[in-house]
């Protein structure tokens, strides 16, 4: 099967799920082609931590049923999905791609799993990760990294390195990934693929292993921007499981890209942070030129706080996700070292059972919320995020959209940063202001850079603004595809 | 000797009171599972009670009125609040840390006024969840060190607590006891908690220090494992002691958190200043801000019911006895204060009333407040002795209810006539001449031997106060 996903032969989630709702293809077919790739090419990509074939298999079947029974199994019927293996499933391992949860099972479903299913989603595996998430190459995962379908010497990004591939390699049509920085766009935008970060609380947290709570979000890998919208509005809406779902209805993405981009205004960051590769920068260009010639008008705007987003980041983030992953004591689930007591044990577990990048962020965080270095560190963190959240909104006074390179290179060869932790930190400085504002952003495939690689642009809007983003994501898909 | 209960020398004692409170919700603070006491260990669990990964809290509505029903009768403001985390490791807290409410509490700034009149202000009572429950088995009384193994139970993990923290207002044993005994009244009266110390529902932690008038604050020290409403009284005289006598011989308290051991009555070292823990508070990302609106807190506040100490002092101006007499505050604290009121106003004896209940009816009074109301009339109007009237209650207990008069009749008792009253004491005179000359010398104790003449005569029918009234008019 082709890298390429923007292969105009390749047909979108939604006409899969139209044909198998006519009842022109069947859910099994579907199934039958999506295992055969995996079966190709899984044993390089290793894109999962679990194939869930003889499940998926069922689903189909049911699903088939349905249809043949007179009955509307749901929007994505039939449309093969891949799950970032932190989401939850009932009775199927969720990992974490960490030692530490070696051997948990769920007894829940994730929110967007019980919607996916009830909208004739196929899950068809759980995807490696970085580990807890935490990076952006997925060499931090616990077994073993993945690789970029695109060119299998080089990482697919991360942390859902492995949603991205899946996508890429045509495992499976959709994926869903978290991202807290970065980690749906950065690696969607080194494979090629659509990725899009909605605005914080539109899809519900409920099941998704946290991270950092105040920054994760779900959303969807496609590739397509109508398969993007098509998911979102089906994962989007209120949970009342997670306190922190937007308590509103959301329009239609689907709707939203039936329109162009006349008047749009499309914002270029005059105060960017330098360090994009001459191809990205190339390419973010001609993204630009793109969309003037689509009708939009291209309007400078400062964000001045965006540069300190990373250093925020990196204290916010790690302090959050110290207290998330202290409940990795041993004492009830997952992997237990024993030790002469109590405290000994938790010490010998969680040293065998985290991996170092976790470690790493775990220390960082203890200490940013330390009495005596709080104010400093994480309390001035805070202030930041509110500076750099100001400072956006202020920017889309003057424009709707704005448009930034999604990583600041293509995808990096496997050992190119993994002993330079904050080299593999800057691969987020473009997304990672994103996650503290907590707006929407998308990573849209646009053209290739060195090598042949796919090359990302990232398009950012404010809150809840998704449908102007999707129509401007829309906007660069047909003019990339021209 | 100081006036503060005890201590030797001019030495003040200053307390604080932290009173945590199980609130009667039907479900957890954060998730469904029932809040349930007793029910078989790890059964009322979820994943948000397991700290499951992936699980998130969803604040219960219930225990957030509950809360402000606290706040208002503590007279506290009930202000916009946030939820933090305190992070700690402990086996029995599933997610390694404990939602609770840090900088922004619900409640601030109220009082309760002890029945003797001491306002101890209250700082504030917030929110937060319970830890599960340890049982360390093999080591020295429960606790866990020595012990060979640990069993967690999860049930208790995640009921939501009230934390009322009290201001160092408290100067006495005896006051600490007041105020929890009238913080457990409130809890009850406004149906927040079944407030049981026995069970857990209610737990007492004292900061215990002490000073000399006029000099700074004494360094506390923090007595846990207080069980009872006597072990308040009994740890804090304790603790103070020791200060002094720590203080008295050259030495200086250090800030410590003790274990209170009911057993020895003393209180032992848990941990030292120096090695507790650094919480690392931070706001739980997890849940929104929490602002009652003005018509909720108004609707709450509305809703309260008469609080023991309005109770206390109505019952009180009803009866014309003490608020802080025993029979008002048992009657109040059992709740049969407006069953006494009813039978005042079924035109009874209000303080004879008071009596009758407090004496004769543990629970609920089951005669009907007319009934009652008759029997007092009978007795204030002369027409039965105190100890007649006495039976006649155990009939009316005994059957429910009835006719106090027609039961009285059926007893045979009769009130007797003057002159007939009048003919038993010049029976007793003659009787017992030496008791009369006493009597007449001035010698009150011989009355009794000339009452009980007449009783004995009258077979307890006579009336003692007319038959002491007779006496008197005799000795003239």
């Amino acid at each position: 099967m082709s890298a390429d996903s923007n292969d105009p032969g390749t047909p979108t989630a939604s006409a899969v799920a139209a044909a198998v709702r006519a009842g022109t293809t069947t859910a099994a077919l579907v199934v039958e082609q999506h295992l055969a790739a995996i079966a190709a090419r899984e044993s390089e990509i290793h894109a999962f931590n679990l194939v869930l074939a003889e499940q998926a298999r069922d689903h189909a079947a049911q699903i088939d049923a349905a249809v043949a029974a007179g009955n509307d199994p749901g929007p994505l019927a039939g449309v093969t999905i891949a799950l970032k293996d932190n989401m939850c499933t009932r009775g199927v391992p969720t990992t974490c791609s960490s030692k530490i949860l070696d051997g948990w099972k769920p007894p829940y479903n994730a929110t967007v799993v019980d919607v996916l299913r009830d909208a004739g989603a196929i899950i068809v595996g759980k995807t490696n990760l970085d580990e807890f998430a935490m990076g952006s190459s997925t060499e931090n995962s616990a077994f073993g990294p993945t690789r970029n379908p695109h060119d299998t010497s080089r990482v697919p990004g991360g942390s859902s390195g492995g949603s991205a591939a899946a996508v890429a390699a045509g495992f499976a049509q959709v994926a869903l990934g978290s991202d807290t920085g970065g980690s749906i766009r950065q690696p969607a935008a080194l494979c090629g693929v659509v990725g899009v970060k909605p605005t914080y609380g539109y899809v519900s947290r409920y099941g998704l292993i946290a991270f950092a709570s105040s920054l994760d979000q779900i959303g969807p890998f496609t590739s397509s921007v109508e398969d993007a919208a098509l998911m979102l509005d089906v994962i989007g809406g209120h949970d009342p499981m997670d306190s922190t779902s937007i308590p509103q209805p959301h329009p239609s993405l689907t709707e939203a890209i039936q329109h162009g981009v006349e008047g749009l205004r499309v914002g270029r960051i005059t105060d960017l942070p330098e360090g994009a590769d001459p191809d990205v920068q190339e390419r973010l260009e001609a993204a630009f030129d793109a969309l003037r010639a689509a009708g939009a008008t291209i309007v400078d705007v400062q964000v001045p706080a965006f540069t300190f987003g990373l250093t925020a980041y990196y204290l916010i983030a790690p302090a959050e996700a110290s207290s998330n992953l202290a409940r990795y004591d041993g004492v009830r689930y997952g992997m237990r070292v024993e030790a002469a007591d109590t405290n000994a044990m938790y010490g010998a577990t969680r040293a065998a059972g985290f991996g170092d990048e976790v470690k790493r962020r775990i220390m960082l965080g203890t200490y940013a919320l330390s009495a005596g270095y709080y104010d400093a560190y994480y309390g001035k963190a805070l202030k930041v995020r509110r500076l750099i959240h100001d400072d956006f909104e202020r920017a889309y006074q003057h424009a709707d959209v704005l448009l930034t390179p999604t990583s600041p290179t293509v995808a990096f060869k496997f050992g190119d940063k993994g002993d330079n932790p904050f080299a593999m930190y800057l691969c987020d400085t473009y997304t990672i202001p994103t996650n503290l504002a907590g707006h929407p952003a998308m990573s849209v495939p646009f053209g290739t850079g060195a090598e042949g690689l796919p090359v990302g642009v990232q398009i950012l809007a404010g809150t809840l603004q998704e449908p102007v983003m999707f129509r401007a994501a829309a906007a660069l898909e047909r003019e990339a595809n021209k | 000797m100081s006036a503060y209960d005890g201590l030797p020398g001019d030495w003040q004692l200053v307390v604080g009171l932290e009173v945590h409170v199980e609130l009667a919700t039907q479900t957890k603070l954060f998730s469904a599972s029932p809040n349930r006491f007793g029910d078989e260990p790890n059964t009322n669990i979820d994943p948000v009670t397991l700290g499951l990964p992936g699980a998130l809290p969803v604040l219960n509505e219930q225990a957030v009125e509950l809360a402000m029903r606290v706040g208002a009768a503590l007279n506290c403001t009930i202000q916009p609040c946030t939820f933090h985390r305190k992070n700690y490791f402990y086996p029995d807290m599933p997610k390694a840390f404990q939602i609770s409410q840090y900088d922004q509490p619900l409640n601030i700034d109220g009082y309760l006024d002890l029945p003797n009149g001491v306002r101890v202000g209250v700082e504030r009572a917030h929110m937060e969840e319970d830890a599960g429950k340890s049982t360390h088995i093999g080591g020295a009384g429960g606790r866990s060190h020595g012990a060979t193994a640990s069993l967690i139970d999860l049930n208790r993990a995640g009921v939501p607590l009230v934390e009322i923290v009290s201001r160092p207002d408290i100067h006495s044993a005896d006051d600490a006891r007041a105020y929890v005994n009238e913080l457990r009244a409130i809890l009850l009266a406004i149906g927040a908690s079944d407030a049981k110390m026995e069970e857990g529902s209610m737990r007492v932690d004292a900061n215990v220090s002490v000073h000399k008038p006029g000099t700074p604050l004494g360094t506390r020290c923090e007595i846990k494992n207080v069980n009872s409403v006597r072990s308040v009284g009994r740890a804090i005289e304790y603790e103070a002691r020791r200060q002094i006598d720590l203080i008295e011989s050259g030495d200086t308290v250090r800030q410590q958190t003790r274990h209170w051991d009911e057993g020895d009555g003393r209180t032992h070292t848990l941990r030292t200043k120096e090695d507790a823990d650094d919480y690392r508070y931070f706001l739980e990302p997890d849940l929104v801000p929490l602002a009652p609106s003005a018509e909720w807190i108004a609707r709450v506040v509305a809703a309260l019911p008469m609080l023991p100490a309005a109770r206390r002092t109505r019952l009180a101006e009803a009866t014309g006895q003490p608020a802080d007499s025993d029979a008002v505050t048992s009657v109040v604290e059992r709740g049969q204060d407006d069953y006494v009121l009813a039978v005042a106003a079924g035109g009874g004896n209000a303080a004879r009333a008071l009596v009758y209940v407090k004496e004769a009816f543990a629970d609920s009074p089951a005669v009907p407040a007319a009934d009652l109301a008759g029997l007092t009339l009978l007795e204030v109007g002369g027409a039965l002795t105190a100890t007649q009237a006495k039976a006649v209650l155990a009939e009316l207990v005994a059957n429910g209810g009835g006719d106090a008069a027609a039961i009285a009749a059926a007893k045979g008792f009769e009130a007797m006539d003057t002159f007939a009253l009048e003919g038993f004491v010049d029976e007793a005179i003659a009787a017992d001449p030496d008791a009369w000359a006493k009597f007449c010398a001035g010698d009150g104790k011989a009355m009794g031997a000339l009452v009980g003449l007449v009783m004995k005569a009258s077979r307890g029918k006579a009336d003692g106060k007319l038959v002491a009234q007779l006496l008197n008019q005799k000795k003239g």
